[in-house]
């Protein structure tokens, strides 16, 4: 018994001893500072979503950066500059002269590595020489005896003592018989493309005259060697006084730049050599400086001498594919120098002075405006992977490092139309992924916000009457007992798994729809009416009758009632469908009514949607009605006023922020719901509002695409981008949402 | 009648039609859920129909009835159809599961009534279920027994037939257990002693003598290797000696490898009775056997366990921080701007579509989290990721913080109604707040903190597209939880049931074949979500009664 009446004492008496209550009050504080900093964390967690977001998306708008690495002195500078270039690892520069001596410098240390002299007869000089499109690295001479070489710049990779050796080399892609395209004199003004099996030169003769030659080679089955069948024609429109030509690596297009007008032809077949199109450049008081391909080779980028620049590309009209002015560039300084990046579809330009600008075309950026201490520079050329730039100012080749991760992105190419080459106008467009190489990511947001707001849409059109009538029948006029086991029962969808409601919809509900598709139509008729015209015979019933059936059992009384009525409709849908539709309502909707209709369509994630919004809408409206204060009520009934006229006039006007906030709430869920819409919908990013076609969503996207784009690219933080507007829009709705419920809250205290 | 417009008794109706029509909805989807689910166990009969076409041809079909429509006549005639004789406005269709995929292509047929001659159960036809190509309906004819032809009579089907695939199926499993256990064992110990080697040079301390020990225990791993493996296929052979013939529906005699069966049923001889047991059979077997022929047959074990362990995990990171969350918004934080915001954040966090709390997942967690521990403790298996590729424990995390408000709330609202008084009493006998809290609030609390973490557990059993990026796969070769050291592998992927039902519903080759699997799995995973729901609201539902008898 004596430790029963010291046991409990025992804390008291600790109390009393200092020692121990030093600790107890230590413990008190600790626990206090621990839990405060618990409770923190829920605010940092939010706070870390947010910025962790914002972290990853921040590269996308940062503009490009160029810093300058080395500069190396050229051993021979007798003949001016064709081109210059590097290999991938920025590691070998080589310049390459008009008369085709190649040097090649290491970067690292800045020496000469080998220099190679082209082999050419006794007695023979270069007239003209050529560079090929930067990606290829390829350049070809012509000589005074109508001969010519090309020769393409190629790096070697090997790893002697696990060290990475690259060896640069000189190609000669014709091999050691000499190709004679003018037997008569000298080439000039050569311009070339070069593939595998196909070769186009195209040429001005010593008198003026234009001519194109294409040289198609064919494997020997036998021998494996290509014998070449060569074919020339003249091109007697050619303008005179050409600035420059240039022709595409297809060999599909020539192009001469001729006072202000570029000639472009047809030399796909290279006896049908067609004038296409005379574009006409001029831009006021202003000249043509340069022409340049764009990488792709589908865009001309003209480039003037007060800093302007234009893009044009073919579009699809009335007389065919012409090009035709896609966009400007405006305010960028006096153009010398101008080149493209080997994939993308970025650009550099440079002045006289040395001002570097990088733009990008689609995204309309202006990345970097600086200035650098290459003046008069005279050829200019971006390395393989985009990182470098190489550029020949004042007989010394510099080097600089570029950082321009995302150029692709701008708020423009987001959120607005661009115009894409081989697009017909300006376009919203999401596309990402592709499997060609020279494909340009597509990544505007806006066709999958709209589908976010359309699936939104459709779902809250089907939930808002439903849930919302729902809530004031259930709270108002709903006895208690009958309450308790209704609201728990729809409160309970809400924790439905929504990949079951999702696979459902797309497994269930969307063939059932598209087969029964007039039966949908006539429930959706007949519901009310049935309703109403039970409500009517209730009305109509004699009072002995009604006495015996308690009326707060309406809604049980419904449930036969639109039991029947559905099944009603879907028995009757194939008869209607006969009758009206000749047997199928789905082709008399795409052929006679000219409507798209996909299976899994608008209709379906409506209503699939709609049932995982209603349990959320419905409670929290609910709760708003039913915590209206009953004095009010009451009062109003007091007066007077019948049921429906108190419901309308007093209580949903006293409960309605919280309605609104139901709503908000609702909407929340819809726009960041995922799996529904992943299944219920082809995800297709359309933008059409019509009930019939799918969508695909903000949320969706990110689901299907996240997984497979690589970390760190555009893709990858254009979808952080899609979460992160995601995230703000529902912290918008439920920001709103719960502000609006504090204060009426506060206002029914109040009462 | 305007009068009773007026007086609005129409328009109440009609919000007591949406209280039905809601009401329908939801007992309706259950309902279907249910049915679809579990009927899929049900040992359905076996018909064979004699079938002649418009054109005279005549055939025999064997299978099951697995759906039937009414398709109006025009829609048949204007698809190229014709008839015989006009059969009315409609044709009634039935789908059948023939089964036998390899012999006739499709395992899914339509036929028209309008093409039965005539149709029978006949007693003996059996139902293979067999590892891969589906099921396999048939006359069995005779047994291959060692070599031996055993002809098969009504008498000695349990001996001859019955029994040797018993036989079949006990080798196979003793086999795949093999490999699964001691031969998957071997080769974990190999790739960690790769991995060691690896770290010895990475930290410069491989030298000869190690690298020797290294290359003798790898040795003695392959020697043991090579022994299991000998046993392995000693099994599968013994597995493969008997075989049995089966007439098909074509009328040819067909051998089947008694290997690839796994169970037969003589479905039309079945009583009721056996039905019933045949059905809890197949229930079992759906939730204790491995998935089989990507996803489409078997069971969903590994997915049931994968959403276990995963949910548990997250119970674990999710209720300390809940609950403490919740103490200091009842009982520590002073009304306030910093208040007011962190129950903004609570509202908020709760609201965040659960796909950003995935793409938070995947860049914060996996990418920045998991990939600096690689660097800095798994060196030796780079490029390879370990953490910083998905697993569970980024799964548990990422849905940790999405459940965080759920026991937030719960908590609190718990907190809210226990009375002052209570506090008050404690505070007055001389305990600290630290002690009040500890020793009479929590306690009292705790059904609360029950009820929230199973609402919790509930909510994340559900979730799915957080899951496709932050660790689940369509199918894991080994579970989180295994017998090789360190038995708990939390860096491993995981299945789990919500995305074997979004991945084998719109994911497999086969979906037709697949779907009653699909309801199956849903109707496990609602069954499970709405019982945790149903036992929350008692809990919290006992626990306001007890509270309010405590008021007063």
């Amino acid at each position: 018994m004596e430790s029963q009446v010291t046991k409990p004492g025992s804390a008291t008496n600790n109390l009393l001893v200092d020692g121990h209550s030093t600790r107890r009050a230590f413990k008190d504080k600790a626990a206090e500072i621990g839990v405060t900093v618990g409770g923190t964390m829920v605010f940092v967690a939010l706070l870390l979503i947010f910025f962790y977001l914002l972290y990853v998306i921040k590269p996308i708008f940062d503009g490009a950066s160029i810093e300058p690495v080395t500069e190396i002195a050229l051993q021979h500078s007798d003949s001016p500059t064709l081109m210059v270039g590097s290999d991938e690892q920025n590691e070998v520069l080589y310049r390459v002269s008009k008369q085709g001596t190649v040097d090649f410098y290491s970067a690292i240390t800045g020496q000469l590595i080998s220099t190679v002299q082209p082999a050419l007869p006794d007695g023979v000089s270069v007239t003209s020489s050529a560079q090929s499109a930067p990606s290829e690295q390829r350049f070809a001479l012509g000589l005074s005896n109508g001969e010519v070489k090309a020769y393409g710049i190629e790096f070697t990779l090997t790893y002697p003592n696990n060290q990475r050796l690259i060896t640069p080399r000189v190609r000669n892609l014709l091999g050691d018989t000499p190709l004679v395209i003018n037997p008569k004199g000298g080439i000039f003004d050569l311009v070339f493309g070069y593939s595998a099996d196909k070769m186009s030169f195209a040429y001005q003769t010593e008198s003026g005259q234009w001519y194109l030659n294409r040289q198609v080679g064919e494997e020997n089955m036998m021998t494996e060697e290509i014998q070449w069948h060569a074919a020339q024609v003249a091109i007697n429109d050619a303008p005179e006084q050409v600035n420059q030509a240039l022709l595409t690596p297809d060999h599909r297009q020539l192009m001469l730049m001729a006072k202000n007008k570029i000639f472009i032809y047809d030399i796909r077949y290279a006896d049908e050599v067609e004038l296409l199109q005379v574009l006409d450049v001029k831009e006021a008081q202003s000249k043509v400086v340069n022409v340049e391909l764009l990488a792709g080779a589908s865009s001309i980028l003209v480039s003037y001498d007060n800093g302007y620049i234009s893009q044009y590309f073919q579009v699809n009209s009335d007389k065919g594919r012409l090009y035709q002015k896609i966009r400007d560039f405006p305010d960028v300084a006096p153009v010398s120098v101008m080149t493209t990046e080997f994939y993308r579809k970025s650009f550099a330009t440079l002045s006289a002075s040395g001002e570097l600008t990088l733009l990008y075309s689609t995204s309309e950026r202006n990345l970097l405006d600086q200035k650098f201490d290459i003046a008069n520079a005279t050829t200019m050329s971006f390395s393989p992977r985009s990182n470098g730039l190489i550029v020949d100012a004042g007989n010394k080749l510099h080097l600089f490092a570029v950082d321009n991760s995302h150029p692709e992105v701008s708020w423009s190419a987001l959120w607005e139309k661009v115009w894409y080459e081989g697009y017909p106008e300006p376009q919203y467009v999401w596309q990402s992924t592709s499997g060609s190489d020279d494909f340009e990511a597509k990544l505007s947001l806006m066709p999958l916000a709209f589908g976010t707001m359309k699936a939104a849409f459709y779902a809250m059109l089907f939930a808002i009457p439903l849930a919302i009538s729902g809530a004031i029948y259930t709270a108002y006029f709903m006895t208690p007992k009958v309450r308790n086991i209704v609201k728990p029962t729809i409160e309970i969808m809400e924790a439905l798994p929504t990949v079951i409601l999702g696979f459902l919809a797309g497994l269930w509900l969307a063939p059932l729809i598209e087969d029964h598709l007039p039966g949908i139509v006539m429930l959706l008729i007949m519901l009310p009416l049935s309703i109403l015209l039970t409500a009517f015979a209730w009305h109509c019933m004699p009072a002995k009758w009604k006495q015996r059936l308690p009326e707060t059992y309406q809604e049980l009384m419904l449930v036969p009632v639109i039991l029947f009525v559905g099944w009603f409709a879907f028995t009757m849908s194939p008869v209607v469908e006969m009758a009206l539709f000749d047997g199928n309502t789905r082709q008399f909707i795409t052929n006679d009514l000219g409507i798209t209709f996909d299976q899994r369509n608008a209709l379906v994630v409506g209503i699939a949607m709609g049932f995982a919004v209603i349990p959320t809408i419905f409670s929290i409206a609910e709760d708003a009605i039913f915590s209206v204060p009953r004095h009010l009520s009451n009062g109003s009934l007091a007066l007077g006023a019948t049921n429906w006229q108190t419901l309308t006039r007093v209580v949903l006007l006293t409960a309605s922020p919280g309605i609104f906030s139901a709503i908000m709430m609702g909407t929340g869920r819809a726009v960041g719901e995922t799996m529904i819409v992943l299944m219920a919908t082809g995800n297709t990013a359309i933008m059409e509002w019509s009930v019939f076609e799918g969508m695909r969503t903000l949320a969706a996207n990110i689901a299907v695409e996240m997984p497979e784009s690589a970390i760190g690219s555009s893709h990858y933080r254009v979808l952080f981008l899609a979460a992160f507007v995601l995230f703000v829009f529902t912290f918008f709705f439920n920001t709103i949402a719960e502000v609006v419920r504090q204060r009426l809250r506060d206002r029914y205290s109040s009462l | 009648m305007g009068k009773w417009f007026k007086s609005g008794s129409p328009w109440i109706w009609m919000t007591g039609g949406a209280v039905s029509i809601s009401l329908i909805a939801v007992l309706g989807l259950l309902l279907l859920i249910a049915w679809r689910g579990l009927s899929y166990f049900w040992p359905a009969d076996i018909y064979q129909w004699q079938l002649e076409n418009n054109r005279g041809e005549k055939s025999t079909l064997i299978g099951e009835i697995y759906d039937r429509e009414q398709v109006p006549t025009e829609r048949l005639i204007s698809a190229g159809h014709t008839f015989n004789q006009h059969p009315g406005e409609f044709v009634e269709r039935y789908l059948v599961k023939t089964g036998n995929r390899e012999f006739v292509g499709l395992d899914f047929r339509w036929i028209l009534a309008t093409d039965i001659v005539s149709r029978s159960t006949p007693a003996g036809i059996a139902k293979f279920e067999r590892t891969k190509n589906g099921n396999f309906y048939g006359y069995p004819v005779a047994v291959i027994n060692d070599g031996k032809r055993i002809a098969l009579t009504d008498d000695n089907i349990e001996t001859a037939l019955t029994a040797q695939i018993e036989r079949a199926v006990d080798l196979s499993s003793q086999a795949l257990s093999l490999q699964k256990s001691d031969i998957g064992s071997i080769n974990y110990s190999l790739e960690r002693l790769r991995l060691k080697a690896r770290k010895f040079e990475l930290d410069g301390k491989l030298t000869a003598q190690a690298k020797a020990d290294f290359d003798q225990q790898a040795k003695q791993l392959n020697d043991e290797y090579l022994l299991l493996e000998n046993a392995l296929f000693d099994l599968r052979d013994q597995a493969a000696r008997d075989s049995v013939v089966i007439r098909d529906m074509r009328g040819q005699e067909v051998t089947l490898n008694l290997n690839s069966i796994l169970d037969v049923t003589y479905v039309n001889h079945l009583s009721l009775l056996a039905k019933i047991g045949h059905w809890f059979s197949g229930l079992g077997h759906f939730v204790n056997d491995d998935p089989r022929e990507a996803n489409t047959e078997g069971g969903v074990f590994p997915a049931i366990f994968g959403t276990v362990f995963m949910v548990m995990l997250m119970a674990v990171i999710v209720t300390p921080f809940g609950v403490i969350a919740a103490i200091y918004l009842h009982e520590y934080a002073k009304k306030g701007p910093i208040t007011k915001m962190i129950r903004i954040a609570v509202i908020n966090l709760a609201g965040v579509p659960s796909i950003v709390y995935g793409v938070f997942g995947l860049g914060f967690f996996v990418y920045m989290l998991g990939g600096s521990i690689d660097q800095l403790f798994y060196p030796e298996a780079l490029p390879a990721p370990t953490f910083g590729s998905p697993g569970v424990i980024w799964s548990a995390l990422t849905l940790a913080i999405l459940t965080l408000p759920v026991v937030i709330v719960s908590t609190e609202e718990g907190l809210s109604r226990i009375p002052s008084a209570v506090r008050q009493g404690s505070l007055a006998l001389g305990a600290t707040k630290a002690e009040t809290l500890w020793r009479i609030v929590i306690p009292m609390a705790s059904p609360a903190i029950m009820t929230g973490l199973i609402l919790a557990v509930a909510r994340a059993a559900g979730e799915v597209a957080p899951l496709m990026l932050v660790g689940v796969v369509k199918l894991a070769p080994t579970l989180p939880i295994d017998m090789n050291f360190p038995f708990v592998h939390l860096e491993r992927k995981f299945m789990h049931l919500g995305f074997h039902i979004y991945d084998v519903g719109f994911q497999s080759p086969n979906v037709e074949a697949a779907r009653p699997l699909v309801y199956a799995t849903s109707f496990l995973l609602v069954s499970v979500i709405v019982a945790l729901n149903l036992t929350a609201i008692s809990v919290r539902n006992h626990l306001r009664e007890k509270f309010r008898s405590l008021e007063h």
